[in-house]
C-alpha cells in the first residue's frame, strides 16, 4: 500500500479504492444470483429443495446486492473520487469515510445472511428489516456530512455539476428511505408498516420509482458527467443544458412513481398525473443523454481505440433507450399490456445492465490505474472483450424480455368469442420458456464479462511498478 | 384558501421559476463562469503534475 498511497499525497483515495475494488467483487455476486435465478426459472431443481435458496428467496438478494452492493460501491467510489478532484481538496473527514465503507459491507452482509433466511419488510428494493434500516440511516447520514463536507471546504469557487447530481441522490435517497422505512418493529426481525392500504403503495413507490431515479439516475449521471469528459478529454458538451438538465430531471423524477400502481387501488387522479410526468420526464433524460454523447463530437474516432470510452458511450445510448421506453410504457393503455410481464423485466435490465451497470463498469476502469498509480489498466484487449461479452449479453437479454413480455401480455388479454380467456395462465409460461432460456445465455456472458474484469484489475494492481507502459496515443 | 388554489399557484411558481432558471442557465453574463466550471473537470491534473509526473495515462488522454 506503501507506493499506492504516494499516487496523490492529499486526497483520500484509499476509501475510493475500498468502494472501488467491492464494486467489482459484489458485482460478480449479484449478477451469479441474477444467472442463478435465471436458471431456476428454466429448471426449478436449482433450488435444491433447500427453502433459503428458493426464487422469492434470493430474488431480493439478487436486486439488494446489484443495485445496493455493486451500483452502492460504484457509487460511493466515484463520488468521494469525484467531490475530491472537482473541489481541488481532501475529504471532509477520512475517519466518516472509513465508517461508510466499513457499515455499508455491514449492511450487504446483513442483507446477504437476512433475506435467504427469509427475514424481509416484503417492500420491494426495501426489503431489509428495520434494525438493518437503522445501520442504512447512520451510514448515509455519515455519508451526507463527508460529502457535503467536502462540498464546504472546496477550494474552487464553482461546485462542478457532477457533484450537483450527486448530492441530489445523497439527500433524496435519505428521504426517501427514511420515510418508507417508517415502520412499528413487534420483534427485532419482524416490523410492519405504519402506512395502510393504498397509501402504503402510494409510499413504496414513491420510494421505489425513485430509488430508480435518484439513486440509479441521478447518481450515475454524476458519474457519465465527470469521466465521459475526463475520459473523452473534452468538457461537457454545454455546461448550461447540463444546469437546466439537472433541474428538470430532479424536480419531474419525485412524481412518476404512481406509474407503478396503473388500474389499481390508487386514486385514478394520482395515476393519470403519475402518467403524465413519466412521459415529461422524457425530455430531461433525453437532454441528458444528448449532452453526454456530444461530448464525444469532434472526438468520435476516439471510439475506435479507447474500450472504455465505448463502455461510457454505449451506457448513455441504453440510457436513452430505456428513458424512451419508460415514459412509453408509463402510458395507461401501454402499461395495460406491458405490467406485470417479462417487458417490465427487460426494460429495468436495459437501464440497469445498459445504462448503470456499463457507466459503471467504464468508470471502475479509468479509476483503477489512477488508484493504484499504474500509467493504465493491465489489458486493454481485455477491456474491449469485456466490452463486447456485456453489450451482446445485455442485447440477448432485452431483445429476450421485450418478445416474451409481449407475448404474455397478448395471451394475458385474449379472450374467446363467449368471453372465457383463450389461454391458462401455465400456457403462457410455457410459451416464455425458450426465451428464458435466451435470457440465461445474455446473463452468462454478462458475468463472464465481469470475471475478466475482475482478473484484469487484479493485474493491474498486482503489477509491479513501471511494468506497465503507457500506450501510445493514436494521431 | 382552498387545496386546488394552492396546486394552482404552486404549479405556477415551479413553472415561474423553471423559467427563471433557463434563462439564468443561457445568459450571457453566466457565460464564462459556466465555462471555468466545465474545465474543473481537467484543472485538478495540474497540481497532481506539480507534485509528481505519475499520471502519464491522464495527461496524454488530454493530448
Amino acid at each position: 500500500m506503501n507506493e499506492t498511497t504516494q499516487a496523490h499525497p492529499e486526497y483520500n483515495y484509499k476509501v475510493v479504492r475500498q468502494f472501488s475494488v467491492m464494486t467489482v467483487i459484489w458485482g460478480i455476486v449479484g449478477m451469479l444470483v441474477g444467472v442463478l435465478l435465471a436458471a431456476q426459472l428454466i429448471w426449478p431443481e436449482l433450488n435444491f429443495d433447500t427453502p433459503w435458496l428458493t426464487y422469492s428467496r434470493l430474488r431480493p438478494l439478487h436486486t439488494n446486492a446489484v443495485i445496493f452492493a455493486f451500483g452502492g460501491c460504484a457509487l460511493f467510489a466515484t463520488s468521494y473520487y469525484i467531490v475530491q478532484r472537482t473541489c481541488q481538496t481532501a475529504l471532509f473527514s477520512d475517519k466518516l469515510a472509513a465508517f461508510t465503507f466499513w457499515g455499508w459491507q455491514a449492511v450487504i452482509v446483513l442483507a446477504a445472511i437476512t433475506l435467504p433466511l427469509g427475514l424481509t419488510s416484503s417492500k420491494e428494493y426495501a426489503e431489509l428489516e428495520w434494525p438493518i434500516d437503522i445501520l442504512i440511516t447512520l451510514v448515509w447520514v455519515a455519508y451526507a456530512i463527508n460529502f457535503f463536507g467536502t462540498l464546504v471546504i472546496r477550494k474552487t469557487s464553482h461546485i462542478y455539476v457532477a457533484n450537483w447530481f450527486l448530492g441530489a441522490f445523497i439527500l433524496t435517497v435519505a428521504v426517501l428511505h427514511i420515510a418508507n422505512s417508517m415502520v412499528v418493529p413487534v420483534s427485532f426481525f419482524k416490523s410492519y408498516s405504519i402506512y395502510a392500504g393504498a397509501v402504503d403503495a402510494m409510499m413504496q413507490w414513491w420510494y421505489g420509482h425513485n430509488a430508480v431515479g435518484f439513486f440509479l439516475t441521478a447518481g450515475f449521471l454524476g458519474m457519465m458527467y465527470y469521466f465521459v469528459p475526463k475520459q473523452a478529454g473534452r468538457p461537457v458538451y454545454s455546461y448550461r443544458l447540463s444546469v437546466v438538465h439537472f433541474w428538470a430531471l430532479i424536480a419531474l423524477y419525485i412524481w412518476a412513481g404512481p406509474h407503478h400502481l396503473h388500474y389499481t387501488a390508487l386514486p385514478d387522479w394520482t395515476q393519470s398525473l403519475g402518467m403524465v410526468m413519466s412521459v415529461i420526464l422524457f425530455v430531461p433524460s433525453w437532454g441528458g443523454m444528448i449532452n453526454g454523447i456530444m461530448t464525444l463530437s469532434g472526438a468520435w474516432h476516439k471510439l475506435r481505440t479507447d474500450p472504455i470510452l465505448r463502455f461510457l458511450i454505449v451506457s448513455l445510448s441504453f440510457y436513452g433507450m430505456s428513458t424512451f421506453e419508460g415514459p412509453m410504457m408509463a402510458i395507461k393503455t401501454v402499461n395495460a399490456l406491458s405490467h406485470y410481464t417479462d417487458w417490465t423485466i427487460g426494460h429495468v435490465h436495459s437501464g440497469a445492465l445498459g445504462w448503470v451497470a456499463m457507466i459503471s463498469i467504464g468508470s471502475i476502469y479509468h479509476l483503477i490505474p489512477v488508484l493504484f498509480a499504474q500509467p493504465r489498466m493491465y489489458s486493454t484487449k481485455l477491456i474491449n472483450i469485456h466490452f463486447w461479452l456485456t453489450t451482446i449479453g445485455v442485447v440477448l437479454y432485452i431483445v429476450a424480455m421485450w418478445i416474451s413480455g409481449v407475448m404474455q401480455g397478448l395471451m394475458w388479454r385474449a379472450v374467446n368469442t363467449d368471453g372465457t380467456l383463450t389461454y391458462s395462465f401455465i400456457e403462457s409460461i410455457e410459451a416464455s420458456k425458450p426465451f428464458y432460456f435466451v435470457r440465461f445465455i445474455g446473463g452468462c456472458f454478462v458475468v463472464t464479462g465481469m470475471f475478466l474484469m475482475a482478473y484484469n484489475c487484479y493485474r493491474t494492481i498486482r503489477a509491479p511498478k513501471n511494468s506497465l507502459q503507457a500506450e501510445a496515443q493514436p494521431a | 384558501m382552498d387545496a386546488v388554489t394552492i396546486n394552482v399557484i404552486w404549479t405556477v411558481a415551479i413553472f415561474v421559476i423553471f423559467v427563471a432558471i433557463v434563462l439564468w442557465a443561457y445568459s450571457k453574463r453566466n457565460k464564462k463562469g459556466f465555462e471555468e466550471a466545465a474545465n474543473l473537470v481537467f484543472d485538478d491534473d495540474k497540481s497532481a503534475q506539480d507534485k509528481a509526473q505519475q499520471n502519464k495515462r491522464e495527461s496524454s488522454s488530454n493530448e
